[in-house]
Parts: C-alpha cells; structure tokens; sequence
C-alpha cells in the first residue's frame, strides 16, 4: 500500500506503552455502539465536532471507554483513496489496518490504539467498523450486510447484497416499526441468545439508526419479486448465505474459524427465511404475520 | 484399493448441524455442506484410519457395494484434498506431520 504522507505508522506512529498523566484531561468523543464505548482523541477541534455531528445519539460522554484511540489527522487527503485494498492482520500482538486514506494500529489487549487518516467521516466510519467486527468476533457476534428493525420488543433482519432492497424495505417500514440501520446490522451475543443493536453505519437511505436493541425473531434473505412471498432456507443454505454478507476483513485463520462458529450458532438459534417482496407496504404486513404464525 | 490414510487439514472450520456437516476452508472461505456419506469420511480421517477401512464401514452403514463405494470415496477424497481440505498419505498420521508443518 502507499505509505500516506511519508509517515510509516508502524515505525513512527510509536509505542502503545506510552503513557499519559491520568490527571490529565484528553480531548475527544466516546462513541458507544451495542453497548461498546469507544474513545476517539483528537486535538483537532472541527474533527471532534464532526464526530459528534456523525454519531449523534451514539456519542456517549458518560460511558466509560474499553478501548482509546488517538487520531492524527493527515493534512493531504488529496492523495489518498478510500477504495485501495483493505488489509487487516496480527502483527507482534497489534492489529494492523490499511486502506488508502487510513492506517491504524490497535492493541486490543492494551485496549490503545492509533488512527492516521484523512479527515472526514469516511475513514473513521470504516475503522469502527472494522475495531467491531474484530471485538465481536471472539464474543460470538458479528456485522451483518442487512437492515434491521424493531417491531413488538423484536427485531427483524433483512440481508443481502446491494439493490436486494435493505433500503427499500427500512423505508417502507411502518411507524410502529423502529430503525436499526438500512445497511449494516450489529449482531451481539448474550445468555439469552442473539439481539440486534442499532448501528449509525446508514446505507442509501441516509439515516442513522436509533441507538437500542432487541431480541433476533428472523433473519429474512430479500429479493424483489411480483409479488410478496417467503420460502424457508435450509441451514446449509442459511450459512452459506450468512457467510457471504458477514463483515470479516481480518487475514486471522483463527478469527475466521470463530466467524463460522458463529454463523451456525446463529442459523441454529434464529429462524432464517428467503422474503421475495413487492415494494410498497403491504410487505411489512406480511411480516408481521408470518412472524405472529412463527411466534 | 492402495492402503491410503486421509486427515482433516487443521485450516478448517467444521460443525454438524440438523444432521448435516458444514465445511469451510479457512484459508478460502470455501465452503462445503457434506451429505451423510461424506460426513462418515470426513469424521474417520483421523489419518489412522485406512481408506479400506473407511470403505468397509461405508459399505457396513449404506446399502452401496464396494467398488461403487471404492469409486465414491476416492472421488470426494480428491475433490477434498484439492481444496486443501484432507490430506492424503500412502502412511498413517505421523508421517503427514510434514505436511502439516507447511500448511502453518
């Protein structure tokens, strides 16, 4: 990958052993996404503003942080591109990250990390993305390619790959129903089994989602069709579908094998359905019927 | 048929679920879903059992005969093993430590 800036971050972004006075107050924003307080530090005061701007109901100053950040902002974003590769590997106990316009460093142990990036939503959005699936990878979660809702305590999950029609569905979703995300749904595990978490990650629809959670009822595998229907999915298929739209970037064998762990774990626990629709709304009564029968 | 040991390559993924094993390649994400058969190969590759073995159990649980059998097995132990997924020896499981060292 293209170093940015001439700043290697592997050779001088540092030690994460490098220690800050307690006392001392650091600028920056808690983003607490499923329950999972971040902290981005920054000494750049508009960045901060951003993120609060961003992440809105998802900022949380009172939430005490698992894992900080520092961000160092690159002042030549001209350069850069958001849409060379992605690497994400274990190196000497750190993860590494790199795409084109960021280059982060994260000691998940330590719980430290440090972020050289464009400015701007875009890089930052992705690093979070990529720090959650890493952390829900060893707790039996994982990010989903899907839209979710809430209706009636439940939450519904609506996958597949762009124009299967998240969008369509999230905004064609009755007032009763509450938004999750129409793009990248966040799936936690707990005793109980699965539930779904709001997300601010918004696809096409543009709207962040409301930050609460709810038990899994269904995972439905969309298509647009003549008319609404839904056809059960065999477990192999269910996995193989699963699989395909799960958010993994990490080259970690282990990670991966936790990753399928999960995926059958999940289809074993939560029913998965294919929901072939017509797009106005009467789709969304036709959910909440099947799900009733279900019930 | 030669005597033949296969072993399950430590670089997957496997769950049986509503009687079906699931397969994947961690390496590739490639992902297999094993009828019954297959999954009484897959759980005998514990590169000691012999593929005989493995055939005279097929045929012991399945109404197959031998040869048909003989076939199916090296068949899907090829299709396997391409996919990095069994490794074959013409020697039981110690001697496959080698093979097992380059795949870490």
């Amino acid at each position: 990958m293209r170093d940015c800036s001439g700043l290697d971050p592997v050779k001088n972004m540092g030690s994460f052993a490098m220690s800050r006075g307690t006392s001392t107050a650091i600028a920056g924003v808690t983003i607490e996404i499923a329950g999972m307080p971040i902290r981005l530090e920054t000494q750049d005061a508009s960045f901060r503003r951003m993120l609060k701007q961003r992440y809105g109901p998802f900022v949380n100053e009172s939430a005490k942080p698992g894992f900080h950040f520092d961000i160092h902002l690159l002042q030549k974003p001209g350069k850069l591109r958001a849409d060379d590769d992605l690497q994400v590997r274990m190196q000497a106990g750190r993860w590494l990250l790199r795409r084109g316009d960021f280059k982060a460093e994260w000691d998940s142990v330590a719980g430290r990390g440090r972020i050289l990036q464009a400015p701007g939503r875009y890089a930052i959005d992705s690093v979070l993305r990529i720090i959650h699936t890493l952390i829900q990878a060893s707790r039996g979660g994982f990010l989903l390619h899907a839209a979710s809702a809430i209706r009636d305590h439940r939450a519904f999950l609506f996958s597949g790959v762009s124009g299967a029609g998240k969008t369509t569905i999230s905004r064609l979703a009755p007032p009763d129903v509450t938004l999750l995300t129409d793009e990248i749904s966040y799936l936690g595990k707990d005793r109980c089994g699965y539930r779904a978490c709001g997300t601010p990650f918004a696809g096409e629809l543009d709207r962040i989602g409301e930050n609460v959670s709810a038990p899994v009822a269904a995972l439905f595998f969309l298509a647009k069709g003549p008319k609404n229907r839904i056809d059960a999915v065999g477990k192999a298929e269910a996995i193989r579908l699963l699989l395909r739209n799960i958010l993994f970037f990490a080259e970690d064998a282990d990670l991966v094998r936790l990753v399928f762990q999960s995926a059958c774990e999940f289809v074993d626990q939560v029913p998965v359905h294919r929901l072939t629709f017509y797009p106005d709304q009467r789709v969304w009564q036709y959910i909440g019927r099947i799900s009733e029968d279900a019930a | 048929m030669r005597q033949k040991y296969i072993l399950r390559s430590s670089a997957t993924a496997a769950r049986l679920l509503g009687g079906e094993m699931m397969i994947m390649s961690v390496a590739d994400s490639t992902f297999f879903t094993l009828n019954e058969v297959a999954t009484l190969i897959w759980q005998a590759a514990d590169g000691c059992t012999s593929l005989d073995a493995i055939v005279t159990r097929i045929c012991d649980q399945f109404d197959v005969d031998r040869e048909q059998a003989e076939r199916d097995v090296e068949q899907f132990v090829d299709a396997l093993c391409q996919h990095g997924i069994l490794l074959l020896s013409e020697n039981p499981a110690a001697d496959l430590a080698p093979v097992l060292q380059a795949q870490l």
